[in-house]
């Protein structure tokens, strides 16, 4: 265990958590000595980091390459209308400095490839995937399996939206278990085409928030082998179980996809431009 | 036998907005049968044209993934909960 000293201003911030049974002040140390990765400062990406920089995680990274658009702000609450125009990592990193200027946190400016995810990842404890497209989340899935690091899963349609926690390692499932295919292009709109409830983002990201507190801190149970369905109009939660996939070409037994690819192709979407 | 199954807000449009609705079979292919009956077009997506069930789209039994089960073939009963759940990547 770390015997990282309190500072004064730590004390008195993190109070409540230090006199919290499950976290305490080892928690906490726990928190402060850890680190977690951010894809996407949008919808879900906003409540995540908030709530992970107000904890304490002692390095935040955030990964994003857009701009604030005056469309974000309905949902994504770590932009301000002054932001607008700003690019999002810009935008995300002084507002998180503004909720707690005693972390660290680091702005990846970019879009994420198979060329890039593993230099990017490396340095976190943990990784949690706020974007909104399915190339990335397969990419995440397979760089996380391969780096062996926790993957905290969240996305969101509408009023629904889905959050669980994949964990590397044998046996275990991951993504790509759970959904072996993406769905044929056309078929799922986007945000931008079949719009979102702006609350919906802030209820699954304050879940993911918590799993990845609780993996830092290694305390409770975690979504790891559920997936959590929320729906917001009719305010209901629905758990169903996620196995291990034997046949998945990541982390089942023969696996077929043992290095990094992109996943456009896959996808039946455009590639990106690098 | 009548069984409850929950729609995901992609497929409500079939089915008049509502977001459960009830469908009779001893079997999920029964079950999804009755549903596109009731509703046409609503399991285009969700059993392929080769009369197996899509990859994009998992389908439960209550909590359990019915590829961990018969696939289409498992049996259902009163009581039972379907439950369909598309891949959905918004952020």
């Amino acid at each position: 265990m770390s015997d990282r000293k309190f500072t004064e201003d730590e004390v008195q911030r993190y109070a409540r958590h230090i006199i919290l049974p499950n976290v305490g002040g080892a928690g906490q140390r726990k928190l402060l000595d850890s680190s977690a990765l951010i894809i996407g400062a949008g919808g879900l990406g906003s409540p995540i980091a908030m709530y992970l920089a107000a904890a304490g995680v002692g390095r935040i990274g955030i990964v994003d390459f857009d701009a604030v658009d005056v469309s974000n702000l309905q949902r994504q609450i770590l932009h301000t209308n002054a932001d607008v125009g700003r690019s999002k990592v810009d935008s995300a990193l002084e507002h998180l400095r503004a909720i707690n200027p005693t972390i660290e946190v680091v702005g990846h400016d970019t879009l994420l490839f198979s060329t890039n995810v593993f230099e990017v990842m490396e340095p976190y404890d943990v990784i949690i995937d706020g974007t909104d497209n399915f190339p990335v989340r397969y990419l995440v899935n397979d760089a996380t399996q391969f780096l062996g690091k926790p993957l905290v899963y969240g996305s969101i349609y509408q009023f629904e939206g889905q959050a669980t926690v994949f964990m590397p390692g044998q046996e275990t499932p991951c993504y790509r278990c759970l959904f072996p295919t993406p769905p044929p292009p056309g078929t799922v709109p986007s945000c931008a085409e079949g719009g979102v409830f702006g609350v919906l983002p802030g209820v699954i990201g304050s879940i993911q928030a918590t799993e990845a507190i609780k993996l830092l801190t290694g305390e409770g149970e975690t979504l790891e082998g559920r997936l959590l369905l929320y729906d917001a109009l009719d305010m209901s939660f629905q758990e169903v179980k996620i196995r291990w996939d034997a046949d998945c070409p990541v982390c089942g037994k023969e696996p077929t996809i043992t290095e990094l690819i992109d996943y456009e192709q896959f996808c039946g979407v455009p590639a990106r431009p690098q | 036998m009548p069984v409850q199954v929950k729609l995901p807000t992609i497929l409500r449009k079939h089915a008049g907005g509502e977001q459960k609705v009830t469908a009779d079979g001893a079997t999920l292919r029964d079950v999804l049968g009755d549903l596109e009956k009731r509703y046409p077009g609503i399991t285009k997506n969700v059993v392929s044209e080769d009369g197996g069930l899509h990859r994009f789209i998992n389908v439960y039994l209550n909590d359990e993934d019915v590829r961990y089960l018969g696939s289409l073939e498992t049996e259902v009963g009163e009581g039972d909960t379907v439950s369909i759940l598309p891949a959905v990547a918004g952020g």
